[in-house]
């Protein structure tokens, strides 16, 4: 064995760092989906008649509806009735501040070094923690509030904002968009809930942590977020789910809704449970992200780093409605040993002068495969628009696969669409120049993926990149065959 | 400080090292010349630790260390360095980036502290004050879309910031014209002293007319078949590659 791929063979073997579970005790709901786990849904939430009845008819819908086959994906069956579609964290009472919290959550958080406890405001991050279903705590409500800034589960703006819910549930991503979002609109647990008010820019970050702990069951959040008029708002999501050895379901819905002149960020440092490197467990991570652009000159900014889940399929994107609305979409998708990634976006220019941007960065290591898909489309009124695409695939190894599928519709004669795409690999004459310098292996490799996916990670805010970065190396460290 | 004897080393089923004898001395700078494929590239990159040759005979003794027994990164570490033919290019990482991230690993390896980014910072600029190079090249993506001279000289700059003891130039003037040619050479002139060493390795005598050698040897069919001062890399130049191979024909 040569030592590179000694190297190899010992980082990829390295354990995910984030795979402990916890004794919660939980609420369960019994396995297995019918009308009646719907309604129990419901009934654990005490919610209202018109929130029941959304959910019935998503749940009717997604029954006529099958599982789509066409990403690039392989996997055996998913046993729906197998699947717990309800857990919770049990708490005596509904906490109405941080300490009356469990204190056994709040170290799970802080295992994962998130900060639930308002003192440590030096991140000047809020977060939203949910854990299997359920939000646990929301930091820096009150301070938010001042602003008129919603920030808090969804549950809970069900009750207090449901007038804000009710308009924009759906509104973006409707129940029948596709099979997974139906599913997700049928039995959806919990999430966050965020609007900005008209000319607000926020001035802490936003972010949800999403921990699945229970075993044998599925994790469908819903995230919604409202950005009013001229307002701004920076959105971070993270997530981390224990070693199992079964896969386990992530079906989660976002939708961002941004009105005349604001702008939404949202960045996703995704990390769960990929599988062990034999391809055993592991997160199906089917996501569906969408941002309507419904006001002119607003704007819906995508960012993520994948690196976990043993599958993923999540396309976020953009619907340009608005006339000078912008779409970005930034991406990196790591996958090693037997992970699948089928991701990209979707950019629909719908008005006039509508500009969008796509860069995916796809990193393929192990046996693994990694796919970009991702359509560009200009409808008939939308003149002038614009759209500039890089797909570049990154290759490490000669067993792993990357693949790109863009599909680019345009009805406007004026479009102006340009697609560039490259395959490289990390070659072992880069390598050898980095130890020429006195660069380690592993040193080298995480420079040399880091400057790969530069573009992407420019765009997180810097807490987040620094984070990604160590995760990027982390996956990655040695995988050069 | 490097003694090498009857090195041999081959590339799959080729040998092409076949018995190299050359001891180089603290400040001294050694040319090794040769026709193409006399083998010259593959002993600098055996001096490197490039994994692609087996080394199948032979000791490298560095100051005092059995070089054969390290890896390719704690050659470096020790003090070893080469100036690559073509140097590679690695996009969204700076030569700053770069050079940061070796030099501390350097110095972690011989037990020193990180550099702050401020001494790093003022390090850098007394060296690009040396080899005469600008910052905004710097700045960019190490080597790519740099023009010949512009890699060459970048790697003379590497070369000032990690101060080796032994410096390798593996066909440096190589795609250089002459103005680039001299800045290059000036750089290395300027980084030569008493305690390091150079081994030049180069096809044509024109850069030794800025890198004056000490020694010339010439390389041929993996062996160095004749020593001299720097008047045989003339004598080269006079008569070609075919004077020396005549010479080895008659023997």
């Amino acid at each position: 064995m040569s030592k590179s791929n000694q190297v190899l063979e010992e980082i990829t073997s390295k354990e995910y760092e984030h795979g402990w579970t916890v004794n919660l005790e939980t609420d369960e709901a019994p396995k297995g989906l019918n009308e009646d786990i719907v309604r129990f849904i419901s009934a654990k939430k005490n919610e209202p008649e018109w929130l029941l009845d959304w959910r019935l008819k998503a749940f009717r819908q997604w029954q006529k509806m099958t599982e789509p086959k066409w990403p690039n994906v392989t996997y055996p069956a998913i046993n729906y009735q197998d699947i717990i579609y309800y857990s919770a964290p049990k708490q005596k009472v509904k906490p109405n501040s941080l300490n009356e919290v469990d204190p056994e959550l709040i170290k799970t958080f802080e295992k994962l070094g998130i900060s639930l406890t308002e003192q440590k405001r030096l991140t000047g991050v809020a977060v939203d923690a949910v854990i299997d279903s359920v939000s646990v705590a929301t930091t820096f409500k009150e301070k938010l509030s001042e602003l008129g800034i919603i920030f808090c589960s969804f549950s809970e703006a069900v009750k207090e904002h449901p007038e804000l819910v009710k308009k924009y549930l759906g509104s973006v991503v409707p129940i029948g968009d596709n099979y997974f979002a139906a599913l997700n609109s049928a039995v959806f647990s919990d999430g966050s809930f965020c609007y900005i008010p008209k000319g607000v820019r926020c001035p802490m970050e936003l972010s949800t942590y999403f921990r699945i702990n229970a075993a044998n069951t599925g994790q469908f959040e819903r995230t919604l977020i409202v950005a009013d008029e001229g307002s701004y708002v920076s959105y971070l999501e993270g997530c981390t789910a224990p070693m199992r050895d079964e896969n386990q379901l992530h079906a989660a819905v976002v939708e961002l809704y941004t009105m005349k002149g604001a702008e939404i960020k949202y960045s996703t440092v995704q990390n769960w449970y990929p599988g062990d490197k034999n391809g055993k467990g592991g997160i199906y991570n089917f996501v569906t992200k969408r941002g309507l652009c419904a006001g002119d000159h607003s704007k819906i900014s995508w960012t993520q780093v994948e690196t976990g889940s043993a599958i993923t399929w999540k396309y976020p994107s953009c619907i340009l409605k608005g006339d000078y609305s912008v779409g970005e979409f930034y991406s990196v998708a790591v996958t090693n040993n037997y992970q699948q990634a089928d991701t990209g976006t979707k950019m629909i220019h719908i008005g006039k002068n509508t500009r969008s941007r796509i860069v995916s960065k796809g990193i393929s290591a192990g046996k693994s495969q990694n796919s970009y898909r991702g359509q560009v489309h200009v409808m008939k009124r939308a003149t002038n628009a614009r759209n500039h695409s890089q797909c570049d695939s990154l290759l490490m190894g000669d067993q792993c696969g990357a693949h790109t599928f863009p599909y680019i519709d345009v009805e406007n004669n004026s479009a102006r669409i340009e697609h560039e795409a490259t395959t490289s690999k990390i070659g072992e004459d880069q390598i050898f120049y980095c130890l020429q310098r006195g660069i380690d292996e592993e040193a080298a490799v995480a420079l040399i993926v880091n400057g790969y996916a530069k573009e992407v990670l420019n765009q997180l805010p810097m807490e987040f990149a620094v984070e990604a970065q160590k995760l990027l190396a982390l996956t990655l460290e040695g995988s050069v065959g | 400080m490097l003694n090498i004897k009857n090195l041999q080393a081959r590339i799959g089923e080729n040998q092409i090292l076949n018995g190299i004898d050359l001891k180089v001395n603290a400040g001294e700078v050694h040319a090794i010349m040769g026709p193409n494929g006399s083998g010259k590239s593959t002993l600098a990159s055996v001096l490197a630790g490039r994994e692609d040759y087996e080394v199948t005979g032979g000791k490298i003794d560095f100051l005092g260390k059995d070089l054969l027994e390290l890896s390719p990164e704690d050659r470096a570490r020790e003090g070893i360095f080469m100036a690559f033919q073509y140097p590679v290019e690695i996009p969204g990482v700076s030569t700053i980036n770069f050079m940061k991230t070796a030099l501390n690993q350097i110095r972690t390896y011989r037990g020193q502290q990180a550099l702050d980014a401020v001494s790093f910072l003022q390090l850098m600029k007394e060296k690009m004050k040396l080899v005469e190079i600008d910052q905004s090249l710097l700045n960019r993506s190490l080597n790519e879309g740099f023009s010949g001279g512009e890699k060459k000289r970048n790697e003379i700059f590497q070369m000032a910031m990690l101060e080796p003891k032994l410096a390798i130039l593996d066909e440096t003037d190589s795609g250089l014209d002459i103005d680039a040619l001299r800045i290059v050479a000036n750089g290395v002139n300027k980084l030569r002293n008493k305690n390091n060493a150079t081994i030049v390795v180069t096809h044509y005598q024109r850069l030794l007319d800025y890198i004056v050698p000490d020694y010339v040897h010439v390389l041929y069919k993996g062996k160095i078949v004749k020593s001299g001062t720097k008047e045989l890399a003339l004598e080269l130049e006079a008569k070609g590659y075919d004077w020396i191979k005549n010479e080895i024909a008659v023997a």
